[in-house]
C-alpha cells in the first residue's frame, strides 16, 4: 500500500461530516480529529450517531456532506487505507455454520493476510480449544473475542472498535483493556466506542463525545474533565436533611441537586469545611462529605443530558 | 478477485451445503431419468406434462443427455436458491461489513463471489449430467434403447453442447437468485419469491395468455437447458434470457456498489 505524507499527525480527521436519512440527521457537521498513536474514546447516548460515523469512516455508507480522512486518505477511497485498518462494528458478525477459525480464514483470504495469523489471534483473544467449534455454539463473550480477533487480522495501524467489551465478564473486560493498552503501546491508534465510561476514562487519552448527531466535545480527556466544576458530594444521617443542605449551599451561591440519596453541590473543595461547620451548627449530622472532580460518566451525563 | 473467489469457496465447500445441493438436484435428475426409461412404453407418457419421448429420440446421438436436459428447471431452481441465499445472508448475518472492510472494492467483491458461485453451479451441472448419463446407460438395455450413437463423435459433441446449455441455464437462474438476494437482502424472501415465480406464477401466466411464456425469464432459462422447445426456439431463448441476465447483472452491480451498508 502507498503511504500518505499527512498520516503522521492525525489518524482520523473529520470536517463537517454529515449523514442525513431523508429529514433525519444521523450526524450533523461533525468536526474532530484523532491523533496518531492515541487511544480515543468515542462516547454518546444510543442514537447519537456513533455507529453512523464509524460506518462512514470505513466506507460502508456515504456521507451526505463534509469530508473525512483516515490514515491520510479520503473515506471516498477506502481501498487505499482499509488494508491498515481493523474494525469491529456494532458487535461481531460471522457465519454461524463455520467454525471460529474458518470465519477468520475467510476474512484472511479476502484481505490477502497470511493464514498463520489466524492461529496467533485465536490464542491472543483466549479462544484456544474453541476455535474449531462452530460460531453458532459460542457465547456472547466468545463471539466478542472472535470479533476482536477479526479486527486484528491485518495487524492494523488503526483499530476501530464499537462496544468491544459488550457481553464480556469482568475478567474479559480487563483483558480487552490490557490488550488495547498493549496495542496502543505498539504505536497503533485505537478509536473505541463503549458505554463503559469508567473503562474509557482509564485507557483513553482523547475523547470524542456526541449528542443527537453533534460533536459536543473532542480533545484530550484531561481538558474535558478539568473544565468541569468541582463538586462536593454530601450524605446526611437523616435523609430529609439533604434538602436543608441544598438550601444552605444555594444560600451561599453554590448550585446543588439531590441525586441518588446524595446532595451534589457545585463549589470549590475548600468550601467543604464551611459547609461541615454550618451543617453542624444547624444540627445536621453528615455521614459523608466528599470533595470530588466529576468523572467521565458524570461529565457525560452533564454534557449529553442522557440521565 | 481471485482472493474473493477463494474466500467464497471456504464457505461454499461446507459438506452440508455441497451434499445438500447435490442431493436436492440429484433427486430430480435421478427421478426424471429413471421415469423416462422405465415408462418408455407407457401410453400416458414418460416426460413433462404427459409428453412421450420415444426410442428414436433416446437412441439418437443426444439420447444420453435427453433426460437431464428435461430437469433444467429443477437444477436451475436449486442454483437460484443457493445463489440467493449466499448473497442475501451477507446482509442478514451482518457479515457484508466485515467483507467490505477487508475488500472495499465492491464490484471486485461481487465479481469474485459470482465467479465462485458459478464454479459451484458447474460442479452441480457436471455431477447431475454424469449421474444421469450413467443411469440412462444402465437402464438402456431394459428399455431396449440402443446406445450405439451415444458415444460416437456426434454423441460426445451432443453431450458437450447439452452440458453447456445446462450450465448456461443454471448460471442464468443463479443470476436471478443473486439479483433477488441483493434486492430483498433476506434469504427467505428472495428464495420464496424466486421459487413461487418460477414454479407457479409463470405457469399461471400461460393460462392467461399462452404467448406470455415466450417472453418470461424462467421459460427462457428452461428452454436453454433443453436446447430449445416446440414453442420457443433456442436462439430466441438464449437472446432473451441473456438480456434478462444482463439486466439482472446491471441491477445487482448498481445495488451492491452504491447502496449504504447500514445493517
Amino acid at each position: 500500500m502507498s503511504t500518505n505524507a499527512s498520516v503522521g499527525k492525525n489518524a482520523i480527521e473529520v470536517h463537517g461530516l454529515t449523514k442525513r436519512y431523508k429529514n433525519l440527521a444521523a450526524l450533523s457537521e461533525a468536526n474532530f480529529s484523532v491523533p496518531t498513536g492515541t487511544i480515543c474514546g468515542f462516547v454518546g447516548p444510543n442514537g447519537a450517531g456513533k455507529t453512523t460515523t464509524i460506518r462512514m469512516l470505513l466506507g460502508l455508507i456515504t456521507p451526505t456532506e463534509g469530508s473525512a480522512h483516515v490514515l491520510g486518505f479520503p473515506v471516498s477511497e477506502p481501498e487505499k487505507y482499509l488494508s491498515q485498518v481493523g474494525a469491529m462494528i456494532e458487535g461481531p458478525a460471522f457465519y454461524p455454520a463455520l467454525t471460529g477459525i474458518e470465519n477468520l480464514r475467510v476474512l484472511a483470504t479476502m484481505g490477502n493476510i497470511a493464514q498463520e495469523r489466524v492461529a496467533e489471534l485465536i490464542d491472543l483473544v483466549g479462544l484456544q480449544g474453541r476455535g474449531g467449534d462452530k460460531y453458532k455454539t459460542y457465547s456472547l463473550g466468545m463471539k466478542q473475542r472472535l470479533g476482536i480477533a477479526a479486527a486484528l487480522l491485518p495487524n492494523p495501524q488503526l483499530l476501530i472498535l464499537d462496544e468491544p467489551t459488550n457481553g464480556l465478564d469482568p475478567e474479559g473486560i480487563q483483558e480487552v483493556r490490557d490488550l488495547i493498552k498493549k496495542l496502543a503501546g505498539e504505536g497503533k491508534t485505537i478509536f473505541v466506542s463503549s458505554h463503559l465510561l469508567s473503562e474509557l476514562e482509564i485507557i483513553s487519552q482523547y475523547i470524542v463525545m456526541l449528542r443527537k448527531g453533534e460533536v459536543v466535545f473532542s480533545g484530550p480527556i484531561e481538558e474535558l474533565l478539568f473544565a468541569q466544576k468541582p463538586t462536593i458530594i454530601v450524605k446526611t444521617e437523616v435523609l430529609s436533611d439533604l434538602e436543608k443542605i441544598v438550601a444552605i449551599a444555594e444560600a451561599a451561591g453554590h448550585p446543588a441537586v439531590i441525586r441518588h440519596g446524595e446532595a451534589h453541590i457545585e463549589g470549590p473543595h475548600e468550601w467543604a469545611a464551611t459547609l461541615n461547620r454550618t451543617a453542624f451548627e444547624a444540627g445536621i449530622v453528615l455521614s459523608q462529605l466528599n470533595p470530588t472532580m466529576p468523572n467521565l460518566e458524570e461529565t457525560f451525563f452533564e454534557m449529553t443530558g442522557a440521565r | 478477485m481471485f482472493k474473493v473467489f477463494q474466500a467464497e469457496w471456504r464457505k461454499l465447500r461446507r459438506p452440508v451445503l455441497v451434499l445438500g445441493s447435490l442431493a436436492s438436484s440429484l433427486f430430480f435428475t435421478v427421478l426424471v431419468t429413471v421415469f423416462m426409461f422405465k415408462n418408455i412404453d407407457n401410453p400416458q407418457g414418460n416426460a413433462d406434462r404427459g409428453a412421450s419421448i420415444g426410442r428414436p429420440i433416446l437412441e439418437s446421438a443426444s439420447g444420453s443427455i435427453t433426460a437431464v436436459s428435461q430437469v433444467g428447471l429443477f437444477l436451475g431452481i436449486t442454483a437460484l436458491c443457493i445463489f440467493a441465499a449466499q448473497s442475501a445472508q451477507e446482509y442478514t448475518y451482518g457479515t457484508l461489513r466485515n467483507l467490505l472492510v477487508r475488500q472495499p472494492a465492491r464490484l471486485k467483491l461481487l465479481a469474485g463471489k459470482f465467479a465462485a458461485m458459478k464454479s459451484f453451479a458447474l460442479l452441480i451441472a457436471v455431477v447431475n449430467i454424469s449421474v444421469s448419463i450413467a443411469i440412462a446407460f444402465t437402464l438402456s438395455d431394459g428399455a431396449k434403447v440402443s446406445t450405439a450413437m451415444w458415444f460416437t463423435n456426434e454423441g460426445l459433441a451432443a453431450i458437450a453442447r447439452s452440458s453447456l446449455n445446462i450450465f448456461i441455464s443454471i448460471v442464468y437462474f443463479g443470476v436471478l437468485g443473486i439479483t433477488l438476494g441483493l434486492i430483498f437482502r433476506s434469504p427467505i424472501s428472495s428464495i420464496s419469491i424466486g421459487v413461487i415465480w418460477s414454479l407457479i406464477l409463470e405457469g399461471l401466466l400461460f393460462f392467461v395468455n399462452e404467448n406470455i411464456p415466450k417472453w418470461t425469464p424462467v421459460s427462457q432459462f428452461n428452454t436453454i437447458a433443453a436446447g430449445g422447445s416446440a414453442d420457443i426456439s433456442y436462439t430466441h431463448a438464449l437472446t432473451l434470457g441473456t438480456s434478462y441476465v444482463f439486466l439482472g447483472t446491471i441491477i445487482s452491480a448498481i445495488l451492491f456498489a452504491k447502496r449504504d451498508v447500514a445493517n
